[in-house]
């Protein structure tokens, strides 16, 4: 349970951590908003396949769209009501585009629907997956993947070592940090379960040493069984699961690997604490814990149902102030603007920041490059941004994705250190962006190809089959001609047989 | 002299002999000319070029009859590319084919649909799905927006919707700095 | 434009970077003034209103914006670098011309800050070299050797009078440096030893040169604690150049000056930390740091030995700047999680 051989990756950034700000006063909880909306797309996959219609009475826990196919994730309700309307609304989402959404006229009753807890140990792996993609949990720590399929243990790779991100290593964000304080229990008895169900060896609670008091919660709440905690210290990205792998065992996971293969898999408190309560409570997931902090009268961390708008949750902290400019969703090093505050809380929002010209300076002038390598020096992936930069700029696409651009986990270290305050990490999305787009339009032109080809494949068989057919009949018809000749032939012949034959008969 | 006329035309003649064993020997077999050109074309298979199709516009180009920038759906930046590989200067689309217009798929108003199946016949890439006498519909992901649908339809019923950005298909753009201070007014 | 993630950053601006450098240098030309008088300080004014109203001039002319350009120091630092390079007696146009070689030629040329391919102090500092040799080969003996002693004030005229001076003032006031008096005496067989009695010669370099060589290398170690450079370069430089001098020397002693009076003379310790330690010319992978290091040290000592010219660092600089491309594209590092 003490620290053993920390390893240390390369790069890394010490921003200042500003967690204080939020992290003095317990989780506070809001009373049932009047509306939410849900977004359908809260997960990475498919979207998830609505199973109400507007006017549908919902109770709490409900289902009100289940997951379509392997990698997607159910949506329930938050609170009991009737579906308002199923619409496009805005998202918490960069492009500021909107999206569909359900639309619940909460009752103010939150009645729940007849919990059921799962017997677990009982079901064999099919059946527990099959249980587990029902309960809308995806990865709470961001990165909001459907858990079920990280719950599947393959015939071929068995996993030995579980590991819980507890790093939580981006500036202002400590969501994560007061729910280990105040629900310790529910994640290690989640993470019970995770080990047991993916039948892992060992498993390793990563920390950051800034985190003292979730420390000893942990440590408390997980004195009778084998669960080791390691501290990390604090340097970001450490809470990047590759990063995390690395810092804990040593083991740097290739990148057209998944981390499974070799045997380890990662989860996020928050997310474990959910599996937990879903199995063993028959809890759906409907809530998370948001931070919202930055230039606000009271930071704090929020219980948050899924589609309680933003704005509420801004008033419960005493509301927008004054110089007040936008809303950061994220941290200060990965997050991105938010179009505007009504925007519903989804299952990917960690953290709100209120951004004022104060905390977060507008961008300074752009200089040139010069070519100083600070950005490879800070780089966690060892990649050269520099170059990625300089064929970014050139659209060079080709030659940025050979020097290893989709390596690139977008942390922003190398444009915290950039003495030219250039802005990589943008260069590096719209490269990204670019070359996934021009691969789309590629395999579209190539289907487009050969459906061409198969339809002219088709016109052309079809024509000879026409030809042929016009031929057999021309040759059928000749045939039946010569027939009738030689029956009448025949014909003739036997009359004159007969005939003979009577006149022999006569003599 | 005369030995330094000897040396260069033997030296001349060994490289000479070097040079054109490799250029058999370790020949790099690369696509046909006409494959490497249709790989560029978009494939909306539209024949706004004047050719019936992609494929025999790609010809027609390997052949050297028709020009590199014929293609409206490919646009300026399909010109350059075609120009690049061909070793070619860079000509901007040809505009009396037509103008590069933003993507679009074709949507038929089913209320009018008289089931006739002449669209079907003219689809190029067979993204029509229908029956004699039974309602016709686009299949929207396989549709290339070549348009040449619309004029068979005596019914006037298939209209070009333009396909809009969503959250999916939203692409960061490149990104616009400031290199000095802007002095607020 | 629009504020976009990370929304926070940490990093000195290449002003602050560039005027640590001249900070930098400042102890080596203090050490400079105090052995060889004011003529260095002439130089440098110069050097620095040259280049600042060239720059502002060709910017002009670019339709760049030219503050932020000016400011970014870059221009100042090639300009003092220049400036200490060449002989503190040399008629004042010669640091003229020499700076707006350098930042034409060597600079705006490619694109201005961040895109030239060779070292702007060393093109400029070439260029001189070899269009005015002889008025770049007489370089000052430290003060305290001359026979007459002359006025500060006196030899900022000798600067500024552009008319060269009669041939025995010249004479009483300069001789060959001495890597370039070794050199020619070696030709006429005169061993190592006999040449080194010399009183240009100091304890470890030329005399006095040693004590500004020292200065630098205080600068550079300023530097290097503020991770203004990196290790790579410096180290990888000064010890190729000491191995090979130490083989030669090992060899033949009499042929061949010791290992430490090579770097302790010459441009040696500025080359090594303010000259090849130039970001925009130099490499970008550590490993790639190391090789130019290793390859310039080699080619100086090559130079200084089998070459035409008494100080070879201008042109390795200058031939390895031309590799430098190919060097970073070899030297990629590992990424992590790749093999």
């Amino acid at each position: 349970m003490e620290l053993k051989n920390i390893f240390k990756f390369n790069g890394g950034v010490h921003p200042n951590e500003n967690k204080s700000l939020s992290s003095s006063l317990p989780i506070a909880r809001l009373p049932i908003p009047k509306t939410l909306v849900l977004p359908l797309r809260q997960h990475v996959g498919h979207v998830a396949k609505l199973k109400v219609k507007v006017g549908d009475q919902v109770l709490k826990g409900q289902i009100i769209a289940e997951a379509d196919g392997n990698i997607s994730a159910a949506i329930h309700a938050p609170t009991s009501g009737k579906i308002l309307k199923i619409s496009e609304e805005i998202i918490p989402h960069p492009s500021g585009l909107p999206d569909f959404c359900v639309t619940i006229e909460s009752d103010l009753k939150d009645k729940w629907i007849e919990k059921k807890p799962i017997a677990w140990k009982k079901l064999d792996s099919v059946a527990l997956i099959e249980a587990i993609s029902n309960s809308g949990i995806v990865g709470l720590g961001g990165a909001v993947f459907p858990s079920h399929m990280k719950l599947k243990v393959n015939q071929n790779q068995s996993i030995e070592t579980l590991l819980i991100n507890a790093a939580e290593c981006e500036p202002f964000i400590t969501c994560d940090d007061m729910f280990m304080r105040e629900a310790a229990d529910e994640i290690i008895q989640g993470t019970l379960i995770a080990q047991t169900i993916l039948h892992a060896k060992q498993c390793v609670i990563g920390i950051e040493d800034n985190k003292i008091e979730a420390y000893q919660a942990l440590k408390k709440a997980a004195q009778k069984t084998s669960i080791e905690i390691k501290i990390v210290p604090t340097l970001y990205p450490s809470g990047d699961a590759k990063r995390l792998i690395y810092l804990l065992m040593g083991i740097e996971v290739p990148k057209e690997k998944r981390s499974v293969d070799l045997g380890i898999q990662v989860f996020n408190v928050a997310t474990v604490a959910a599996i937990y309560r879903y199995l063993e409570l028959g809890e759906p997931s409907i809530s998370r814990i948001v931070t919202i902090t930055g230039n606000v009268q009271n930071p704090q961390n929020y219980e948050a149902l899924f589609g309680t708008p933003l704005s509420e949750l801004i008033e419960a902290a005493g509301g927008k102030l004054n110089k007040t400019q936008k809303f950061i969703m994220g941290g200060p090093m990965m997050g991105f603007d938010l179009p505007s505050i009504n925007v519903p809380v989804t299952k990917a929002m960690n953290c709100v920041i209120e951004s004022s010209p104060e905390l977060f300076p507008s961008p300074k002038p752009v200089m040139p490059c010069i070519r100083c390598a600070r950005c490879a020096d800070a780089c966690p992936v060892n990649l050269q941004p520099q170059e990625l930069y300089w064929f970014s700029k050139s659209s060079q696409l080709e030659k940025a994705k050979d020097y290893n651009l989709f390596d690139c986990i977008e942390c922003g270290c190398c444009t915290y250190v950039c003495p030219s305050n250039i802005p990589l990490v943008q260069f590096y999305r719209y490269a990204k962006s670019e070359i996934i787009a021009q691969d789309k339009a590629k395999e579209a032109a190539n289907t487009a190809r050969e459906r061409n080809e198969s339809r002219l494949a088709r016109i052309e068989r079809e024509r000879k089959e026409r030809a042929e057919r016009h031929a057999q009949k021309a040759l059928g018809a000749q045939e039946k001609n010569s027939d009738d000749e030689k029956k009448s032939t025949i014909a003739a012949a036997m009359e004159r047989v007969k005939q003979t034959q009577q006149e022999n008969i006569k003599n | 002299m005369i030995t330094a006329l000897l040396v260069m035309i033997f030296l001349a003649v060994v490289l000479g002999l070097v040079l054109g064993y490799s250029a058999i020997k370790f020949k790099v077999d690369g696509d046909p000319m006409v494959a490497r050109i249709d790989a560029i074309l978009p494939q909306t298979q539209c024949g706004q070029c004047g050719y019936p199709g992609c494929k025999p516009y790609a010809t027609a180009i390997a052949k050297g009859e028709a020009d590199i920038n014929q293609c409206p759906p490919g646009g300026d930046a399909g010109a350059k590319a075609l120009a690049e590989l061909m070793g070619m200067e860079f000509k901007p689309l040809n505009q009396e084919h037509g103008e590069q217009k933003p993507r679009a798929v074709a949507l038929i108003d089913e209320s009018t649909c008289i089931g006739c199946t002449l669209c079907i016949q003219a689809c190029p890439v067979d993204a029509i799905l229908g029956a004699a006498k039974q309602m016709h519909t686009i299949i929207a992901s396989e549709c290339t927006g070549c348009e040449l649908c619309l004029p068979p339809c005596p019914v006037d019923c298939i209209t070009m919707e333009p396909v809009l950005e969503n959250s999916q298909s939203w692409k960061w753009k490149y990104p616009v700095y400031n290199i000095q201070n802007v002095s607020k007014a | 434009m629009d504020n976009r993630s990370p929304y926070i950053a940490d990093a000195p601006s290449v002003s602050v970077i560039m005027f640590k450098v001249l900070l930098a240098l400042i102890p080596g030309i203090a050490l400079y003034v105090y052995v060889f008088g004011l003529g260095v300080i002439v130089n440098i004014i110069l050097a620095s209103i040259t280049v600042v109203l060239a720059e502002s001039t060709i910017l002009a002319i670019r339709k760049l914006p030219i503050k932020p350009f000016i400011l970014d120091g870059s221009g100042l630092v090639a300009a003092w670098l220049l400036a200490v390079s060449i002989p503190s007696i040399a008629p004042w146009w010669i640091i003229i011309i020499g700076t707006l070689l350098c930042i034409t030629f060597g600079k705006h040329i490619y694109g201005g800050l961040g895109y030239n391919l060779f070292n702007p102090a060393m093109v400029g500092y070439a260029i001189l070299l070899i269009s005015f040799p002889s008025i770049m080969t007489h370089w000052q003996i430290p003060t305290n050797l001359m026979e007459n002693h002359i006025e500060w004030l006196d030899q900022i005229k000798i600067v500024m009078n552009s008319h060269l001076l009669s041939k025995e003032t010249i004479d009483a006031m300069s001789s060959a440096t001495p890597l370039d008096y070794i050199k020619t005496q070696l030709t006429l067989n005169q061993p190592l030893n006999i040449i080194q009695q010399n009183k240009i010669f100091g304890f470890l370099g030329g005399k006095g040169l040693d004590l500004v060589n020292l200065g630098y290398l205080v600068g550079g170690l300023y530097m290097l604690k503020e991770k203004i450079i990196s290790w790579h370069l410096p180290v990888a430089f000064l010890t190729s150049l000491f191995f090979i001098a130490l083989i030669f020397y090992s060899i033949a002693p009499d042929t061949y000056a010791s290992p430490l009076f090579h770097i302790m003379s010459g441009g040696s310790i500025l080359c090594a930390f303010f000259i090849i330690t130039d970001p925009v010319s130099g490499p970008t992978t550590p490993k790639g740091k190391i090789y130019f290091g290793i390859a310039i040290g080699l080619l100086v000592f090559i130079i200084r030995i089998f070459g035409g010219y008494p100080e070879g660092v201008a042109f390795a600089v200058l031939l390895m700047n031309i590799f430098v491309p190919l060097i970073d594209s070899l030297t990629q590092p590992r990424i992590f999680g790749h093999k």
